[in-house]
């Protein structure tokens, strides 16, 4: 008989991509939010919804206890030029600094770039397919991972 | 087991590190390798925290409830870990797991932890890879360990199970006592509650569960039945499980049911690594067996006996 070891564990394949979808600010507009969040259930990711006005403290506490892969945040507010700063530095405060950093909302080309050029991931804007943002968590996800291997 | 030093992951989960607990818990979702080396150097720091289960079916107030729970703890000072399973979709795997939503402000409690987890179809593992997420959480030094799911598969009713108490939430919605019976959610349970008591139909529940719970035998234990209004009486719940956590104190109960607990978990992990071990690279005798059987050359029970003879020659 063929065993593979004494102590074969019962692995459960593959992980699926995590993602975890925030809404920051005050407003209320979570439409998109939702719209997102179901998009990426249905390409097969495992999307752990947390609903309206995230602190960036709390959208990054529940990115440690979740392990996720990425985090989308839909920002309306036009406090995006402090919000994705804040999460992205106590990201790497946390140890957290493999995960994706994405999202979109209402932002100025001139912000995304600088955002961009900061270390976030790219920022989509009202109207972008989701099969777009799909397509790049995806690849930025399947890069990271390589990455820590 | 012990006599090697801790590996520094282990180590960070035990020092309240809460990105090493996230990673832990993801090699408890993939029950990989790595899960069996951080359950050899932690499994000495299981059993201490209190372990409630609470299960029913989609839509009755589940995760409401909980929060409320999380809160009467708090209240008390004791810091509380949750795992809420929700369900994946069975066509893309995807699932979307809003738990950590609706438990809302108690979230973000430094000291509550929450982890969802989604059930990855029926053959994903489940019911190994939950009740060791809840071990985890568990040695990480939670007060008290809750673990949420929907109770509408087996394997979700039995993940509940695991827990030292176990609240079965029904609403006058969520259909009637019998179905509950059916659904086999009434046995496990420790305390029933039906929550949405404000609603048309949940004084004749209550009061059927009652009638159910007279017609079986008498139980050293009786499930209390609890009516409940979401957050505003959770403590209603809280105070019935508590009621079960002192019955259970009495006498050995607790360590009782926990070596009954591990036992179970016991046979059913050397069922399935038996099974997996005696049918790796079995697959051309098990085709040649279904195409005897599919040919009607023998009966499938025959084939399947066969088999077995085969393997264990």
């Amino acid at each position: 008989m063929s065993a593979p070891s004494p102590r074969a564990p019962l692995p459960r394949g593959p992980r699926p991509i995590r993602v975890l979808v925030a809404k920051a600010g005050l407003d209320g507009h979570d439409r998109g939010a939702k719209v997102v969040a179901q998009a990426l259930k249905d390409a097969g990711m495992e999307v752990v919804y947390t609903g309206l006005r995230q602190t960036p403290e709390m959208i990054v506490k529940a990115a440690s206890e979740e392990d996720v892969d990425a985090i989308g945040i839909s920002l309306l507010s036009g406090a995006h030029m402090t919000v994705f700063p804040r999460v992205l530095e106590l990201l790497e405060e946390g140890g957290l600094s493999h995960v994706l950093l994405t999202g979109g909302g209402v932002i100025p080309e001139k912000d995304r770039e600088a955002l961009l050029a900061s270390g976030v991931g790219m920022l989509f804007g009202p109207g972008t397919p989701t099969a777009e943002l799909i397509d790049y968590i995806k690849r930025e996800v399947a890069l990271r991972r390589g990455r820590s291997k | 087991m012990s006599t090697t030093p801790r590996p520094p992951d282990a180590e960070a989960i035990l020092r309240g590190d809460r990105r090493a607990l996230g990673k832990g818990l993801t090699c408890m979702e993939a029950m990989d390798d790595e899960a069996l080396r951080l359950l050899d150097a932690l499994w000495e720091r299981t059993g201490r925290a209190r372990r409630v289960g609470i299960t029913g079916p989609p839509g009755v107030g589940k995760s409401t409830l909980v929060s409320g729970l999380i809160r009467a703890y708090r209240a008390l000072g004791r810091s509380v870990g949750v795992l809420a399973v929700d369900p994946s979709s069975t066509v893309t795997g995807g699932a979307l797991l809003g738990d950590r939503h609706r438990l809302g402000a108690e979230a973000h409690d430094p000291r509550v932890f929450v982890r969802s987890f989604g059930t990855r179809g029926s053959t994903g593992g489940l019911s190994r890879a939950a009740p060791f997420a809840l071990d985890l959480l568990d040695a990480a030094g939670f007060d008290v360990v809750l673990v949420e799911t929907a109770g509408v598969g087996q394997t979700e009713i039995e993940v509940a199970a695991t827990a030292d108490s176990v609240a079965v939430v029904l609403s006058p919605e969520s259909g009637d006592a019998v179905q509950a019976m059916k659904a086999g959610l009434l046995e496990i349970a420790d305390v029933l509650c039906v929550n949405k008591a404000d609603r048309e139909g949940a004084a004749g529940l209550v009061e059927a569960l009652e009638a159910t719970l007279d017609l079986g035998a008498p139980a050293p234990w009786r499930p209390p039945v609890v009516a409940t209004r979401g957050l505003e009486d959770a403590t209603a719940l809280f105070e019935a499980l508590e009621t079960h956590a002192e019955w259970l104190l009495e006498g050995g109960r607790l360590g009782e049911r926990r070596r009954r607990g591990l036992g179970g978990r016991l046979k059913t992990l050397v069922r399935e690594l038996l099974s997996e071990r005696l049918l790796a690279g079995r697959d051309a005798l098990l085709d040649a067996r279904a195409a005897e059987a599919a040919s009607k050359r023998r009966s499938l029970l025959d084939a399947a006996r066969s088999t077995v003879e085969e393997i264990l020659r």
